[in-house]
């Protein structure tokens, strides 16, 4: 045994070209990682699909429902919330541009920018939740649910979907955030130069992901029936 | 050359030693198992892992094996005749089949048979077996809480409104190993696409990658839709969300619709990859080219495709509109067409091929005829008429189980047996290889023959007792199983024996092709000292020769 020169758990390391041992090069290493976060989006999608075919089943079996319940959603904040995250979906694009360029400070401040942004939307989100809760419209085990009307049991359907899908989103959101705020300090110390900004590019690709999802969740709940 | 190729496989030349340094012997403390990221390293974690969770579920099925050695129900009650089965269905599913051969041997072989130093993304999959063995531990913890009664499928509204029993946790279990499935699937994908050795075109590939590659498909793209239908039934039981609350509104046949979508791609997680090691195993032990390559490669992908077209055949007596069965009907008989394919092409490859009868030939044999048996019961089930009469009894049962235990672990069995040597350095004893093949043919057979007479005769499962016309068959079923058992618990203890204390293999004791038999056994931490580069088609016999490492 020679203890000094073995690394304590075999691995392979990084190699000279400064990718990981079993890759060629970085160019080599980069279209791995993205080829990786496509097949992850791909796996999103199907995530994501399985809650939009319930809302697809219940929205064609109740459709007069949904439509009411659809109208107790804030429009306003609803449409800011979109407006926010199209715009830290710029400032992600804008980040990975900079760090293709090498430009590291650039890179963490657009990153900032956009986990701002998602901070923003978060607390927008909190605030409609609140309101929803007062309104007890809220699918939560001590909270009778009201609604006017005859289609109360419906519109429960509707609620707690809403709650469900775009709760997931919110979360899938708070990572993306926990990510692009790691990157952006990692890339503050120059650690993307030199062609090794294959994770600010998969990273961003999650983020658009995020974002895409919002753009449809957003017409399917608050712009439905109106 | 010509005669050594021609010479039946025979252990190798007494010169054979250990390679001085392997994966193996790199490192010897805790840390350098358990935060390794070597993908042998890793695939001989799995292997420990789903071989406890085998036992487990397995001793569940002989509890429950006894149980119908009566017709009444007198060794357990019903209730834990309920918790029994649903602890051998979840486990066995999602902790041993699923995983089974691609976290083993698709581990272990895919980066060598590619060329390969490792997988794409090596600490993610390290990640994959820490997310395993965390489901399984909730997954065992509910055991401990009691066990769970509502069958694997978690069906409901009874799992969501009426079941008195650790569903929360179970499922819990599963979504967490979910996901261990899926950063596999996605490892899998990204290393067959790019990291090919030089020459290694995709027509070029061992069939095993090709058959990997499509379960690999499947896992990214089925299982996160279980993971949701798990959180929502979750949300239900623990919010009353009420989505599969008829009560409320919602629908239970949504929640199978969902559940089956995941689900019936899984039943082909559960054979493609066998499949791919008997596509293999007939190459390395009849000498020759697997017949039609590149119709067996498509075959795993039209499996793969039309996998996800044919769910609704679960649910043709649950409510579903009968033209939904019908189209349902005929997509399912359609998947019998890429199968029989592949079982064609194997027997062709036989046909005037240098057969050897060795241990994994034997397995693989095994899996052929069996997997034909459970492949045209299959299209049984898959005719609406006949299926009212045969759904939930025995023949159902007889059914999946000839797909997934006469199929996929006959395989998997298969594929341990002939990568062994590479992943030990070390060679079994061969005559308990070969009686433990056949000893496990007899056992499986005597088990669920006799459970398609039971079925259609009209006994239903899920039940402690039944009625005692039915005896005869289910004593010879208990009677099948004890055989098994044993023919399971054999290879624990020879292979175990032989990792430290066998004979030394060589790098290529059946002279077979492919890139992981020309680098020594155990091989190296980076699998190759120098790159391979790949200059003939998969299975050229003229490139085999043994010792050519
Ligand atoms: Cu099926």
């Amino acid at each position: 045994m020679r203890p000094a020169a073995k690394p304590e758990a075999p691995g392979l390391g990084r190699s000279e070209t400064g990718a990981a041992g079993q890759f060629a090069d970085l160019e080599h290493e980069r279209s791995a990682s993205l080829l990786g976060m496509w097949t992850f989006l791909a796996t999103e999608v199907l995530f994501f699909g399985g809650m939009f075919t319930g809302y697809i089943v219940y929205r064609t079996f109740y459709a007069e429902a949904f439509r009411e319940a659809g109208g107790h959603l804030d429009l306003f904040w609803g449409g800011v919330n979109t407006a926010v995250l199209l715009v830290s979906s710029a400032a992600v694009a804008m980040a990975v541009r900079a760090a293709g360029q090498g430009r590291g400070k650039s890179t963490a401040g657009w990153f900032f920018s956009a986990a701002a942004l998602g901070a923003v939307f978060i607390a927008i989100k909190a605030h409609e939740y609140t309101r929803d809760y007062r309104e007890h419209l809220m699918p939560l085990r001590d909270l009778p649910f009201r609604f006017p009307g005859p289609h109360a049991d419906q519109a429960r359907l509707f609620f707690n979907l809403y709650f469900v899908m775009t709760g997931v989103h919110a979360l899938h959101l708070l990572i993306g955030m926990g990510l692009v705020l790691v990157l952006a300090a990692l890339s503050w110390r120059g650690r993307f130069s030199g062609g090794r900004d294959a994770p600010v590019e998969a990273v961003g690709l999650y983020w658009h992901f995020v974002d895409a999802v919002w753009v449809f969740l957003y017409p399917l709940f608050y712009l439905m029936g109106r | 050359m010509n005669n050594i190729a021609s010479m039946p496989a025979s252990p190798p030349a007494e010169a054979a030693r250990l390679p001085a340094r392997h994966y193996l012997n790199e490192a010897h403390t805790l840390r350098s198992w358990f935060l390794t990221t070597d993908h042998k390293r890793i695939a001989l974690l799995f292997l420990a892992s789903i071989t406890v969770f085998f036992l487990i579920a397995g001793v569940a099925a002989l509890l429950m094996r006894l149980e119908l050695l009566t017709p009444e129900g007198d060794l357990v009650q019903a209730e834990t005749y309920n918790r029994l089965f649903t602890l051998h269905g979840v486990l066995m599913v999602w902790f041993f089949l699923i995983p089974s051969i691609p976290t083993v041997l698709g581990n272990f072989a895919i980066p060598m048979m590619l060329g390969a130093r490792d997988l794409a993304f090596p600490r993610l999959n390290l990640i994959s077996w820490y997310l395993f063995v965390g489901g399984g531990t909730l997954t065992l913890y509910s055991l401990i809480k009691g066990g769970v009664d509502t069958g694997w499928t978690f069906y409901t509204p009874y799992s969501t409104l009426y079941s008195n029993s650790a569903v929360l946790s179970t499922v819990a279990g599963v979504f967490v190993s979910g996901f261990s499935s899926i950063l596999t699937g996605l490892n899998f994908i990204v290393t067959i696409h790019t990291l090919r050795a030089r020459g290694l075109t995709w027509f070029r590939l061992p069939l095993f990658i090709w058959s990997m590659y499509a379960t690999s498909l499947i896992l990214v793209l089925a299982t996160p839709v279980l993971a949701i239908t798990l959180l929502l039934l979750a949300m239900e039981r623990f919010f009353g969300f009420g989505f599969f609350d008829p009560r409320l509104g919602g629908d239970p046949l949504l929640f199978q619709h969902l559940f089956w979508f995941y689900s019936h791609p899984a039943v082909y997680i559960m054979i493609l990859p066998g499949m791919g090691v008997v596509s293999e195993l007939v190459a390395a032990f009849s000498r020759r080219r697997v017949f039609g390559y590149k119709v067996v490669a498509f075959s795993s992908l039209a499996i793969a495709v039309y996998g996800f077209l044919v769910w609704g055949h679960h649910m043709f007596v649950a409510g579903q509109s009968p033209y939904a069965g019908l189209v349902f009907s005929a997509l399912s008989y359609l998947v019998a067409i890429p199968s029989a394919i592949k079982v064609f092409n194997w027997t062709a490859t036989l046909y005037k091929g240098d057969i050897s009868l060795d241990t994994p030939m034997l397995y693989a044999l095994g899996f052929i005829g069996l997997f034909t048996i459970g492949g045209l019961t299959g299209l049984f089930l898959a005719a609406l008429g006949l299926d009212v009469h045969l759904t939930d009894t025995y023949f159902v049962v007889a059914h999946f189980h000839f797909i997934m235990v006469g199929g996929m672990v006959m395989g998997y069995l298969g594929g341990i047996h002939y990568w062994w040597p590479k992943i030990s350095g070390r060679l079994y004893t061969e005559w308990m290889g070969r009686f433990s093949a056949i000893t496990a043919f007899v056992g499986f057979n005597l088990t669920f023959l006799p459970q398609f007479l039971a079925g259609y005769l009209g006994m239903p499962r899920r039940y402690w007792a039944y009625a005692p016309e039915y005896q005869v068959l289910n004593v010879m079923s208990t009677l099948g199983a004890s055989i098994l058992g044993v023919a399971y618990a054999f290879p624990l203890i020879y292979l175990t024996w032989s990792f430290w204390k066998g004979q030394v293999a060589g790098p290529n004791p059946w002279e077979a092709t492919g890139l992981e038999w020309r680098t020594p056994s155990p091989p190296p931490t980076h699998n190759f000292e120098t790159p391979p580069r790949v200059t003939g088609e998969a299975y050229e016999r003229s490139h085999a020769a043994r010792g050519e490492a």
